[in-house]
Parts: structure tokens; C-alpha cells; sequence
């Protein structure tokens, strides 16, 4: 009887507690967990949907190697899963600067669009009318341009009177859709839409045909990371993210970091959108950036804002869309299968910061009070 | 009919769509969780209704439970999604913009899947005449108000009254503003965090149904769907956060989507192929430009709730 007096007491079954320091190892163990677990339940779902597996045709084996054979089995498509998350990397710092100072850029779709349209916009006006050289030099001044600006105008009125930022740069999304479904219309008079590849203005390569923009993003990351973290602007970001205030009283010019830090988030989509435009398509649809601007939102989440980390995250974002695809063709599962499982994926995810900055505290002398003691 | 009055009433109907959408956003961000999965929840909400009325189309049931039945699916579904996107930012105390976009990525996706496995012929011909009740029989443009459209009407207003007039509206607002004092008083913060997330969501959700099934009514509507939830979400800003000022701003939205196929037929202005991705623009356009103008303004009353956007944790002072 006093046992279960002892259990009617007011101290709840369990309590949350923040975590102030955990190993390293037990955080990337708690995140390779949530990984596991989420592509367990990816298997169920693709097992409801997909009429093959029911039946017996294919295998959850089966299923489970695609995510290998989308991106590894052979050479071509190991160059893809390379370019395709080179891309997505670049896009992923771009929108980085920006959030580390709390700025919730959504638009890095448009701006990056904005960027291909800047290139494929001067090669389509003056490609063959001067050196090719010159004409790459002015895609790229064009694009950066083009991107840039998409990005400084939020940035000025969230400067100037906090205009939720948020919905800003998502509404100038759509706004950058149609500028460039109204300029399609224009170039190509047949009433097509489609412009169809250019002859000129594409960028140079060496080796493979993706390696350059490979190189490129590679050598960003670096440059990137390093501004970030040793740089005196990177630290300005850092503590306006932090505190606007503590900003404030050490003297620095919030405004001031918010215009820039937008601006190097614009040229970075600008520098996206050029390697799409000149390095890879030649051309410009609405689709051409295909809501990778939105993804690379959240593969910079994942990384925590980190460059480098940033590069294992964009590989495992790029690696299960190229498996889902592999499942799609091979399972016979119609729609956007893909992004089902990304979104799975990261439910898990973000689900599992939570046990790397919170702990679990049982009840003293109740069963399980070995986690509360560690 | 004059084709002025056309136009509103399209207008009207189509505004309903964002209705659903702004609504829910509204009272999810009244108990200050910011929820841009809404175009993922309003995607499920429409799949969800679609999928029930594949099932039940050859019972033979009476119209009436057809419609319910309908409805109550679309609900359910979006209500998952929106207990995944709480159970996350509530009791995970996840990053609510990430979150989010999590759920539009996953929602907008399931949906595509399941829409494409739906056969159209079932779940739009018959059950469209049914939702289309009481002006199903006539030619005009009255003929797209239906059920759904009057459904949304009353949900914005009794949203209104709801959160203003009632004392549990006063709680859901005061989690909103400051979930430490809420806690303080006695409120279950997580409790009306999840409620709102949930009934939100389930709101949010019968938009995506409604503009697949009624305003649309064709078998490509689901393709489109996800734009008019970010539409919805800017919605909110546009309305003050105040559920009876959708019925207005989404009609307002409403006109300026249709004003591009109504243009055309006025004869003194010259529409060229190009000008029409111009005229589609002019809504994000609008959007901006309120957004803009209340910042300025900067009225107490305009402001989003305080604590929008960050999770709760009892111990964190």
C-alpha cells in the first residue's frame, strides 16, 4: 500500500531537461538512428503503395537497393548524383549566410531562377555577337546581378520597417515564375513557351562534363566556410542571428549586416543560377531551379548552418531522390514518390534533434531511471 | 447575367479555396505556431475527400452522406498531417519553419501519388452536382456556390467569434501571446498548442478538397493545388490575423486570379499572349504590397502574435 502511495505522489512519470553538452559520436549515432528508423517506415509506405510489392514481384530488398543503384551502379549515374548535389550544395550555402543572422530566406527558388534567367537572358541578346569569353563574363555579371537584386529588396524593407521577410521572399518566388513565363513568351513567338537550347554561352569543361561546377562548389564550400566562421562579417552575422539587441550595443550596424549578408546570399544563388544556366541547360524554363530552393532550406537546417557539414547533408538529400526515382520507374509507383520519401526522411530527422538537445528524466525508482542518471 | 457580376461571383467562388486556407493558418498562428506545411495539409485535405468518395462511389448512398462522408475524409487527413506538424513543433519542440516546409514536401508529394492512382470518372462526375447543391440546376455563375463555398463562409465567422467572443478563444490567444503566462494561470499550453494545430490543419484541408472537387472540378486541379496554399498563408498577413477578414481578402484574391480571363473579353483593352503571365503576377504582387504597407503602419493591433514561431519549454526562462 505505502508502494503506491509512493507512485501517487505529484512527480510526474517522466520530465524534459536540456541538454547541455553530448558527445559528438552520440549525436551523429542518435541521427543515423532517426535515418534507419525513418527508411523503415519509407518500406511500409512504399509496401501500401506500390501493387509489385504486394503481389510479390519485387522484394523489400529490392526496394532498399535502389537507393544504391539510383546513384552508384554505373558511371553516368555517379557523375549525376555528383552534379545533381553540387547544385543543391550551392544553393544550400546560398541560403545559409542569410540564416545564420535569423533572416528566414524562402526565396532562394526565385532568386536562383532569377539568376538563370540573368545568364540565359544575355546569351539570348547578344550570343554570337561578341567572343564567346566576353559573353560568359557578362552571363555570369548578369546573373549574379539579377540574383542579387531578387534578394536585396526583402532584405532593404526587412531592414527598414521589419516586413516579415518570410512571406516576402516567398510571394517574390512567384513573382520571378512569371517574369520569366512572360519573357518566354516574348522570345519565342510561335507561342511554344519553350526555348529550346542555345548555341552559345556554354561554360568551358574539363575531363568529365559536371566537373568544373563540381570544383567550383567544392572551392565555395571552403570559401564559404571560412568566411562564416573566420571572418569579421561572419561574426557580425552570428551575433545579430544570436541577438539583435547585444548586436545593437556593441556598436554594430544591424541594417547595415542585414543588406550585405542578402546581398551575398543573392550572388550566391546568382552563382546557382549561372552554373544552371551556362553550365548545364542553356536554357530557361520555370522549372529549371525544380523547388530545390526550398530543399536546400532545409539541407542547411540539417547541417546546422555549417559548410562543410553541409556536404554530407546535400548527399543524403540528392542520394534518396535519385533512390526514389530508381523506386518510381522500377515499382511502378506513379507521382512524386521522391519527395514522400524525403519528407519521411526528415520528419525523422528533425524529430531527433530533439533527443540530442533535450534528455528524458524518469522517475527516481521507477523502472527505467538509468537514463535520467547519465 | 451581367458579366461584371460574373466575375464576382467566380471571384467569390474561388476565393473560397483561400478561406479554407487563411482560417486555419489563422488559428494555428494564434496559438503561436507558424505552420507552412498549409499547402501540404490543404494537398492531403484534398486527396483525403477524393479518396473517401472513390470508396463510397458504388454504395449507392444518399447525396447528402456522400457530401458528409466526403468532408469528414478530407478533415481526418488533413488533421493527421497536422498532428505529425504539432507532435513535432509541440512535444519535439522542433524548428516550426523546417517543420513546415517538411510537410509541404511530403504532403504535396503523397498526394500526387495517391491523385494519380484515383480514377477522376469516379470521384468528380457524380459527387460534383452534389457539392454544387442548392444552385447545381442552374446555368448562370450562381451555379458555383455550393455547399462548400457557404461551409467556408460560416467557419470564417464563427472563427471571428470564436476566437474573440469566448473564453476559450481568449486562452488559445493568450498561448499565442505569451505561453509562460498561459502556463502561469493554469492554461495547458500543449494541449490548446495541439487542438489548434489540429483543427487548423483540418480546416485547411477541406480548401484543397474544395478547389479540387467544386471550383475546379477537373481531373488536373490537384496539380496546381500548392500554389494557393503559400497564397493562403500570405492570406493571414493580408487579414490581420482576424478569420471574417479572409472572406474579404480572399475575394479580393479571387479577383485579381480570374481578372486574367475576364480581361479578354473587354474590348477596348488589347490583351496579347504576353501580357497574361503579367496579369497571373499581379496577386503576389498585391500580396507584397500589403505586406509592405502594414509593416509601415506598424499598428499594435496589426502585429502577429508574440510569440510566433518559437516553441515552449517550461523550464526555459
Amino acid at each position: 500500500m505505502s508502494e503506491r502511495k509512493n507512485n501517487t505522489n505529484h512527480e510526474p512519470l517522466f520530465h524534459l531537461a536540456k541538454r547541455s553538452v553530448i558527445p559528438q559520436w552520440r549525436a551523429w549515432l542518435i541521427r543515423v538512428a532517426a535515418i534507419v528508423l525513418g527508411l523503415a517506415v519509407c518500406g511500409i509506405v512504399a509496401y501500401i503503395l506500390s501493387d509489385k510489392l504486394q503481389e510479390g514481384k519485387k522484394t523489400l530488398a529490392d526496394f532498399y537497393y535502389c537507393f544504391i543503384k539510383g546513384s552508384f551502379t554505373t558511371n553516368r549515374k555517379i557523375w549525376k548524383f555528383l552534379k545533381n548535389m553540387a547544385i543543391l550544395q550551392c544553393i544550400s550555402l546560398a541560403v545559409t549566410p542569410a540564416f545564420r543572422m535569423r533572416f528566414w530566406n524562402t526565396g532562394a527558388e526565385g532568386q536562383t531562377l532569377m539568376g538563370v534567367w540573368g545568364a540565359i537572358a544575355v546569351a539570348f541578346y547578344l550570343g554570337g555577337e561578341i567572343p564567346e569569353a566576353l559573353l560568359l563574363v557578362l552571363m555570369f555579371v548578369g546573373a549574379l546581378l539579377c540574383s542579387a537584386v531578387w534578394a536585396v529588396i526583402p532584405a532593404i524593407f526587412k531592414a527598414k520597417w521589419n516586413t516579415n521577410e518570410t512571406l516576402f521572399t516567398l510571394m517574390m518566388n512567384y513573382v520571378a515564375i512569371h517574369i520569366v513565363e512572360y519573357f518566354l513568351v516574348v522570345w519565342v513567338p510561335s507561342g511554344s513557351s519553350s526555348l529550346g537550347k542555345l548555341k552559345y554561352g556554354k561554360l568551358p569543361s574539363f575531363g568529365h562534363d559536371y566537373l568544373v561546377i563540381i570544383l567550383i562548389v567544392l572551392l565555395l564550400t571552403l570559401l564559404l566556410y571560412v568566411y562564416l566562421k573566420h571572418s569579421k562579417q561572419g561574426y557580425e552575422i552570428s551575433v545579430v542571428g544570436e541577438s539583435v539587441r547585444t548586436a545593437q550595443y556593441s556598436g554594430m550596424n544591424v541594417k547595415k549586416v542585414i543588406i550585405r549578408t542578402m546581398v551575398v546570399s543573392g550572388l550566391l544563388c546568382g552563382l546557382a543560377g549561372y552554373l544552371i544556366g551556362a553550365g548545364l541547360d542553356q536554357t530557361v524554363t520555370t522549372e529549371s531551379v525544380g523547388g530545390q530552393g526550398f530543399t536546400a532550406i532545409m539541407v542547411s537546417w540539417l547541417a546546422n548552418f555549417n559548410p562543410i557539414v553541409m556536404l554530407l547533408t546535400s548527399g543524403l538529400i540528392t542520394l534518396l531522390d535519385q533512390g526514389a526515382a530508381q523506386i518510381t520507374q522500377d515499382f511502378g509507383v506513379r507521382g512524386a514518390f521522391p519527395d514522400v520519401i524525403i519528407g519521411i526522411i526528415l520528419f525523422f530527422i528533425i524529430g531527433s534533434e530533439f533527443f540530442i538537445n533535450y534528455q528524458v528524466i524518469f522517475r527516481k525508482g521507477g523502472h527505467a531511471a538509468k537514463e535520467g542518471a547519465k | 447575367m451581367n458579366i461584371w457580376l460574373n466575375f464576382l461571383i467566380d471571384s467569390l467562388a474561388f476565393g473560397a479555396t483561400f478561406m479554407y486556407g487563411s482560417t486555419g493558418e489563422i488559428i494555428t498562428e494564434k496559438a503561436g505556431h507558424l505552420n507552412l506545411g498549409i499547402p501540404g495539409v490543404m494537398c492531403m485535405g484534398g486527396a483525403g475527400g477524393c479518396l473517401v468518395l472513390n470508396m463510397v462511389a458504388q454504395l449507392n448512398l444518399p447525396g447528402f452522406l456522400v457530401v458528409i462522408l466526403g468532408i469528414l475524409g478530407s478533415v481526418s487527413l488533413a488533421m493527421l498531417m497536422g498532428l505529425i506538424y504539432s507532435f513535432l513543433t509541440v512535444t519535439l519542440r522542433a524548428n516550426q519553419n523546417v517543420t513546415g516546409l517538411a510537410l509541404t514536401t511530403f504532403g504535396a508529394g503523397l498526394m500526387k501519388v495517391i491523385m494519380s492512382k484515383l480514377d477522376a470518372a469516379v470521384y468528380l462526375v457524380g459527387p460534383k452536382k452534389l457539392y454544387r447543391w442548392p444552385f447545381a440546376e442552374r446555368t448562370d455563375a450562381l451555379q458555383c456556390l455550393g455547399v462548400l463555398f457557404f461551409l467556408a463562409v460560416i467557419i470564417a465567422l464563427y472563427a471571428s467569434y470564436f476566437l474573440f467572443r469566448t473564453k476559450k478563444g481568449l486562452h488559445l490567444r493568450s498561448v499565442g501571446e505569451s505561453p509562460a503566462t498561459a502556463d502561469a494561470v493554469g492554461i495547458n499550453v500543449s494541449r490548446y498548442k495541439y487542438a489548434a494545430s489540429c483543427i487548423g490543419s483540418g480546416i485547411a484541408g477541406l480548401g484543397g478538397f474544395y478547389y479540387i472537387i467544386d471550383y475546379m472540378a477537373s481531373q488536373e486541379a490537384y496539380l496546381s493545388l500548392e500554389i494557393f496554399g503559400w497564397l493562403s498563408i500570405a492570406l493571414v498577413i493580408f487579414a490581420l490575423w482576424r478569420p471574417h477578414m479572409t472572406i474579404i481578402g480572399s475575394t479580393i484574391f479571387g479577383l485579381l486570379f480570374s481578372c486574367s480571363s475576364y480581361i479578354a473579353n473587354i474590348s477596348w483593352i488589347d490583351v496579347t499572349m504576353a501580357t497574361k503571365p503579367l496579369l497571373k503576377m499581379l496577386p503576389y504582387v498585391f500580396t507584397i504590397a500589403v505586406l509592405i504597407f502594414t509593416s509601415i503602419r506598424n499598428k499594435r493591433e496589426n502585429h502577429p502574435p508574440a510569440s510566433l514561431g518559437m516553441s515552449y519549454f517550461r523550464e526555459e526562462r
